[in-house]
């Protein structure tokens, strides 16, 4: 005698609600306490930061840059809900294609904030000098852990073009990349846009598997397959709605 | 919606493409609205302001809310409800120790 798990296709009587449609909202409450906690970790590191020790977003982060990949991500939330509904009016091959535009998507937002955001934030450094004073800019060559001084070319103002300039050990107090020790809003900002890109890169991998080996359920089972790709969706949408509380707090305020 | 039929779903296809449209045109907002010469707080209001709006449009819509059962509103109040506390409490530690640093 085999058992059949109810309420997979069909809704429960009581609540309207088919197991994985409870199961993903009760996910994405958890997510909200997740991602809250960084939220409200941002706000009191924020309100109790110095006057002035708190820089703007936009002179930090490139923000067209961001609001590109803003855009990316409600347009592949728009594929993402037309899949579904190419599903629902039983037209697969449409609803592959959307599949196949949310994944694309997907993967241009990871390319363009880890080619174009993360990787220069790497090498790109502030030097903390014993005087008091800061520069940033970019290391000149490799550093020798043996010498006693760096080559350092600092950001160029308006139409400057500076030269490599020679930093002996003795006057470093200290020297960091724009990664997430750099201070506590880079710290923040590394930690959010990090585990947000994890998120991403989860919804990833869940699209691409209902796009390429999941499609043998569609096969066996259209409508619990097109419950699948709502709530795969319905992850999706939240991952676009944590993008767009994070992109103005970060990079705009 | 998830047990609605094709022809309703066709008649939510234009609606999908109202909901893009507005969304795309209140990141260019949010992004304006940025270069505004406001106070920062006022600028944190505008901003969380915007951004709730698109939140609003992308559940409503795309995640079906405004069509959705009873149970999941109910997850969701008490989730936001606990969100609030949790961003409330660590705020009210600052503040009192603001206060405490002006009386001492």
């Amino acid at each position: 005698m085999s058992a059949e798990i109810p309420y997979i296709t069909k809704p429960r009587p009581d609540t309207g609600l088919t197991n994985g449609k409870l199961g993903m909202w009760l996910f994405l409450a958890s997510e909200v306490m997740l991602f809250g906690a960084l939220f409200s970790a941002y706000v009191l590191l924020r309100v109790g930061a110095e006057e002035g020790a708190w820089p703007l977003g936009s002179d930090i982060l490139n923000v067209p840059i961001g609001a590109v990949n803003t855009i990316v991500l409600i347009t592949s939330s728009v594929s993402m809900v037309m899949a579904w509904a190419s599903l629902k009016m039983e037209q697969p091959g449409r609803a592959r294609v959307y599949l196949a535009v949310t994944l694309a998507l997907a993967v241009l937002f990871l390319v363009v904030k880890v080619g174009w955001e993360y990787r220069p934030k790497l090498h790109h450094y502030t030097v903390w000098l014993v005087d008091g004073t800061s520069m940033d800019g970019h290391l000149d060559g490799a550093v020798d852990a043996a010498a006693d001084h760096i080559m350092f070319v600092p950001d160029a103002e308006g139409d400057e073009h500076p030269e490599a300039m020679q930093i002996s050990r003795e006057q470093i107090k200290r020297i960091s990349n724009f990664g997430p020790s750099h201070d506590n809003y880079l710290g923040i900002y590394w930690t959010m846009t990090g585990l947000h890109g994890l998120h991403v890169i989860g919804g990833v991998i869940a699209i691409a598997w209902f796009l390429v080996p999941g499609m043998a359920l569609f096969r066996k089972d259209p409508e619990m397959y097109t419950n699948r790709i709502e709530y795969v969706g319905l992850y999706w949408h939240f991952v676009d709605l944590v993008w767009i509380f994070l992109f103005p707090i970060i990079y705009l305020l | 919606m998830e047990h609605a039929g094709p022809e309703e779903i066709r008649k939510h296809l234009r609606l999908y493409m109202t909901v893009f449209g507005s969304l795309g045109v209140l990141t260019v907002v949010t992004v304006a609205a940025s270069w505004l010469p406001v106070s920062v707080p006022l600028a944190i209001l505008i901003a969380l302001m915007i951004a709730s709006l698109k939140a609003f449009l992308v559940a409503a819509f795309f995640m079906h809310l405004v069509s959705e059962r009873a149970a999941i509103y109910g997850v969701l109040i008490v989730t936001v409800f606990f969100f609030l506390v949790m961003l409330i409490i660590p705020l009210m530690t600052h503040l009192g120790q603001h206060v405490l640093d002006h009386v001492t």
